[in-house]
Formats: structure tokens, sequence, C-alpha cells
């Protein structure tokens, strides 16, 4: 399960971002793809992206005049939220593979939550509203026009698959990097640190797009089903869960990423993918 | 009138997630009448200053 998980994160990544003209010449892909949006966090100035990140093309609706409500991007995330919910994030975000693959490398004592998690958990929802939303659509710049708020003050995943990329191949972007930049990076730098010791910080506490998915996680047309009357209770499956979810949380949660680490650990076969009854 | 349940075995009730992809469908062609998807596509095909924190 984890190497076919692995081999469907990285083909879907690869897949995503394969305008390997934009990495070595520091542009984009302008080409009509980017009319729709990628179901993970996938930032749209990242060289090789091949289409719109949600969470950008959100506030990118947002951004315009007036307070109207972004039905595109919402229909988006009804569609990928309906039939995956976080399964997204478990197996289809680039920047969930990457802290995936953070994770393991064999350095520090490893933990699966931050102290004060259950505070921190709802993190994800204060920037989904802060950032995203109140951030996008009443806050002003300095130029009284409205700022992608997430993006531009957050977002880590844009600065790994876009900024850094595209400043390595443009000389003229390069001589712009100011204050910004560096506090992004700083961020960026922050999360890819925290993210080898502790099991994917910016999806647990920070990510807008989790936020979303997690509510859809328990209606979702995917999910992972856990069967009480077969249950031995013996708790493999919350051992072996990164997210450290109790059975009966499995799937339902908000939290869970359906990265079928349960599934895989259970000795009484009580637990399976499938589809919602 | 369909009745939405997330447990939908009885006949007549539709499924959540099934009820949250017909609304995604429809939210879709809304946004395709309001002309949504031209917006994000010029704000998608342009460098985004403030992605890549210089803007």
């Amino acid at each position: 399960m984890k190497r076919i998980r692995l081999t469907v994160q990285l083909l879907y990544t690869i897949i995503t971002n394969g305008y390997a003209y934009g990495f070595l010449n520091g542009k984009i892909y302008q080409g009509n793809l980017k009319y729709v949006c990628v179901p993970g966090l996938n930032c749209y100035s990242c060289p090789g992206a091949l289409a719109s990140c949600p969470v950008g093309a959100l506030q990118a609706l947002l951004n315009r005049q007036g307070y109207e409500i972004p039905f595109a991007v919402l229909g988006f995330l009804f569609v990928f939220g309906s039939l995956m919910g976080r399964f997204v994030c478990g197996w289809l975000c680039p920047f969930g593979l990457l802290q995936d693959l953070l994770h393991k490398i064999p350095l520090f004592h490893k933990r699966k939550r931050l102290p004060f998690h259950y505070i921190l958990k709802y993190g994800k929802y204060a920037v989904l509203l802060l950032l995203v939303c109140i951030g996008s659509w009443f806050l002003f710049g300095g130029s009284f026009a409205k700022i992608p708020a997430f993006c531009k003050y957050l977002c880590p995943s844009g600065t790994f698959f876009g900024a850094l990329p595209l400043l390595a191949a443009n000389e003229g972007l390069r001589s712009q990097i100011g204050p910004l930049f560096f506090w992004k990076l700083g961020i960026l730098i922050g999360i890819l640190c925290l993210s080898i010791k502790v099991y994917r910080p910016f999806c647990q506490y920070l990510c807008p797009l989790g936020a979303v998915y997690g509510w859809f996680n328990r209606f979702s047309l995917v999910q992972i089903r856990w069967e009480k009357e077969k249950c031995i209770s013996c708790m493999a499956c919350q051992r072996a869960c990164p997210l450290d979810l109790k059975p009966e949380e499995i799937s339902v949660s908000p939290e869970c990423i359906r990265c079928g680490a349960c599934r895989e650990a259970c000795p009484a076969s009580c637990i399976h993918f499938g589809k919602h009854q | 009138m369909l009745t939405l349940k997330n447990n939908a075995k009885t006949s007549g009730h539709i499924p959540g997630w099934a009820a949250g992809l017909l609304t995604g469908f429809l939210f879709l062609a809304a946004g395709a009448l309001r002309g949504e998807y031209t917006v994000i596509f010029r704000k998608a095909v342009m460098i985004c200053l403030e992605c890549i924190g210089i803007g």
C-alpha cells in the first residue's frame, strides 16, 4: 500500500507539473488547461504546473471588484470533495508528498502531532477564514487592490514549487527579491524542518484545502470502512495511523487523509477501502 | 422531493456524495455562465508575484 501510494503521488505530481520547458527557461505554462483546477495545493506559478491551484483560483475570484460568490472554484471543490474527501491530501497533493518524504528522513524522534494538537488543529480553519476568505475578500493592498493574502503571506507550496524554480531560472525575477520573499522562505524552511519530526504539520495545522476537504470526509464517495463487529480492538490501526486516529474516527474524521496505513496494519482485516453506501 | 441523507439505502434518497457532486456541477455551470473561468485563466497564465514572494 505504501509503495502504491508513493507511486500515485509521484506520478500525479509529475503529470500535473509536466511542463519541463518552464523549469528550463523560468517561464510558466500558458495553455488552456489553466482554465481548470487540480484537486491538490499546486501553485499555478510553478513553472511545470499545467492547471490552476484551487486556493489561488478561489482568491483570484474573491479579489474581483464587489463581493460575488466564486461559483467556479466552489464547484471544483464540491466535485473533488464529494468524490474523494481528504483522499486528495493523502494521495494527490504535491506538498503532502514533499512532507511525506521529509518525514522518512531518519533524524529526530518522530512525533505524530504537535503539543496542543487539539487547539492547533483548528489553525487550518482560521487560515481558511482569515487569509483565504476574509483576507482576499475584504482586505485591501496599498493600491486599493484586493490581495491573495494566503498566497502572499503564507503558502509554502508556492514558495517551494513556484518561487524557487522560477527564481533559479529567471534572472529578471531574481533581481526583484525583497523582504516578503525572505518571510515566505522562512515559513517554508520552518515547515520543511518541522516535517522531518512531525507528520505533515502543514496539512494538519495550516492547509485551507485540507479544512475544506475535511468537511467532505464524512460523506465522500471514497471511504475507508471499519467493520466494528469484526474488530478485535488491538488498536494496531491507531498505532499505524500517522495522525493517531482511533478506529471509529478513521475515514469520518476531518483529519483522516485516507493513506491506508490502518488497513495495512489491521490483523483482522476489518478495515478496507470502499465506497460510501 | 429528494431527501439528502448520508446513509442512503432507502430508495428515493440520494447519498451525500451524490448531492455534493450535483451541487458541484451546478456551481461549475454557474461559474461558466458568469465568466469566472476567464478570471482564473488570466490569473493562472501570468507569473503570480504574490505567490513567489515578490509582489
